[in-house]
């Protein structure tokens, strides 16, 4: 029963975020006065690319073939480690949020790897801008978590928010950190505004675009899909970390009903943020990128610091 | 979940404690004058709270005047002074370029170990409650004299000399729960007439150099007649 509802839980974050991605873009176009795609166009994209025939490049090795599955069922693995409607479920208590990191990683090795594979200019391009985004928001992004894990004494997700859940009227000031750093994180992990932009393929700007650039019909809606999935892992984990209340702490219809409609307003607001954010702000320059995330690493390391130094001796 | 039950104001002081060590590596990042003394303000409405906060927790109530105080002068009066002066001198666009901004924020986070390592001590003999808040206050001295020494505007300058002294205003509160109301008080005007001086003086290297960049001070040349 229990494996049921986990496995009903993964299959509602997968289903559930094309239309995250299509709430933001919705909200977009509303705040810049434009007319607006239906909310579950991102379904009919992916159903259209679905159908569509995959032309793969002469030159592609087994490496360009296989990263979108590889991408994509990561990405469906990722979202079983993290709690969406309910705590305490087996797959959450497997891993802990390192592996989650872990996940993210591989998936991004592969499509570097790919982004490469057919030796275009643009591939090449956009998997060492990828790269060397990566291998700043990582640290930060691990940062982010270590506050969180020596607040909570635990790294893993699940125990991690029902400890939250259980000490409510702890005001963290580390928490503000994380959580902004967190967020920062997301940002750059996301190709959203300020690092780039989801909407463009111009070339000189293009980050993730530029990767998966040689990739149509069924791989391209996989890594699309994944890209989607991995948008709504990081806002999930912005609201149930940090804003935990609602999840379900046990297993009983009303609790879980209780937690969908929490995690559905919570995503709905954050998603109100993200694209309030992408209307006021432009994108900035890629070699500014790399303050942007050290301003996330320090704030994550302060985080930490303010934990040690506030939390610990009072 | 009641936030204003007694019990939470110790948590409210250092999420506020946090919050001011936050606006300080804000304006370090900051490169724009008129946001800089818009943080500076924010940085002054927190120290404000802090304050009222703790007097309220202590039942030291002369602390809540000098939490007014703290916010007429460095939330409002200072900062409006500042930014009549940037604008009147057409400097609301400029931009005092921070170099290498990551180094500095590291150097930063650095000093913020380095002050909890040395009040480390003190924090352990000390009985007050607001006692685990010193090292943040230090660090909000140190944090201001790297703005000082990081920079080449002479406003920037004078925001980061506030800033120490927003620091050692906190700790201040946060050690002594307050230091005598004349004190105080002479603090206070202090740093009014020291901020109506250097409105003076910015006027005054400005018709000498030029500029307002300091380091063009650096350059000794002979009038030529």
């Amino acid at each position: 029963m229990i494996w049921l509802l986990n496995l009903l839980q993964t299959l509602l974050f997968v289903a559930l975020a094309p239309l995250l991605v299509g709430w933001i873009k919705w909200l977009k176009c509303h705040l810049q006065n434009r007319t607006s795609p239906p909310l579950i166009q991102p379904y009919r994209d992916l159903s259209k690319l679905f159908r569509k025939e995959t032309v793969i490049a002469e030159q592609a090795s087994w490496i360009f073939c296989t990263t979108p599955y590889i991408v994509f069922s990561v990405a469906v693995l990722a979202t079983s480690i993290v709690p969406l409607i309910a705590v305490h479920l087996p797959t959450a208590a497997m891993a802990d949020v390192i592996v989650l990191v872990g996940f993210f990683a591989l998936a991004r090795f592969f499509q570097a790897l790919a982004g490469m594979d057919i030796g275009t200019a643009f591939g090449g391009m956009g998997s060492s801008r990828e790269m060397t985004i990566a291998s700043l928001s990582e640290p930060a992004f691990l940062m982010a978590v270590f506050t969180l894990a020596v607040s909570t004494s635990t790294t893993n997700l699940s125990a991690a928010i029902e400890y939250n859940l259980l000490h409510p009227q702890d005001i963290r000031p580390s928490y503000v950190f994380a959580a902004l750093a967190l967020a920062l994180v997301a940002v750059a992990e996301t190709g959203r505004i300020p690092v780039d932009n989801p909407a463009t393929h111009l070339e000189l700007t293009m980050i993730h675009e530029a990767m998966v650039l040689e990739y149509s019909g069924r791989h391209l809606a996989l890594i699309e899909w994944a890209a989607h999935i991995r948008l709504l892992i990081y806002t999930v984990l912005l609201a149930n970390v940090f804003f935990p209340w609602g999840i379900a702490q046990e297993i009983s219809f009303p609790a879980l009903l209780e937690g969908l409609g929490m995690i559905v307003a919570k995503l709905a607001l954050l998603g109100l943020f993200v694209a309030l954010i992408e209307t006021l702000l432009a994108k900035m320059r890629l070699f500014l990128v790399q303050e942007f995330l050290g301003f996330a690493y320090l704030l994550g390391v302060l985080g930490l610091l303010m934990h040690i130094i506030m939390e610990v001796g009072s | 979940m009641d936030i204003v039950h007694p019990d939470h104001y110790p948590q409210l002081i250092t999420l506020l404690a946090s919050l001011i060590i936050f606006t300080t590596f804000m304006m370090l990042a900051q490169g724009k004058l008129l946001t800089l003394i818009n943080l500076f303000s924010l940085q002054g409405l927190l120290l404000a709270g802090t304050t009222a906060m703790v007097a309220l927790i202590t039942g030291n109530h002369h602390l809540l005047i000098s939490a007014g105080l703290t916010l007429a002068l460095k939330a409002i009066m200072i900062p409006w002074l500042l930014r009549y002066l940037v604008v009147r001198m057409r400097l609301h666009r400029e931009v005092d370029p921070v170099e290498n901004p990551v180094q500095i924020m590291l150097f930063g986070v650095s000093l913020v170990v380095f002050s909890y390592y040395v009040t480390l001590p003190v924090v352990q003999l000390s009985t007050l409650a607001t006692s685990n808040m010193l090292a943040v206050s230090l660090a909000g001295i140190l944090l201001g004299m790297l703005l000082m020494i990081s920079r080449k505007q002479a406003v920037t300058h004078v925001v980061g000399f506030m800033t120490i002294e927003n620091g050692l205003f906190f700790s201040a509160v946060v050690s002594t729960h307050g230091m005598p109301m004349v004190v105080e008080l002479g603090i206070a005007f202090d740093v009014l007439v020291a901020s109506v001086i250097f409105g003076v003086f910015f006027f005054q290297i400005r018709d000498s150099i030029d500029s307002l960049d300091v380091d063009k001070l650096n350059r000794l040349r002979e009038e030529t007649e």
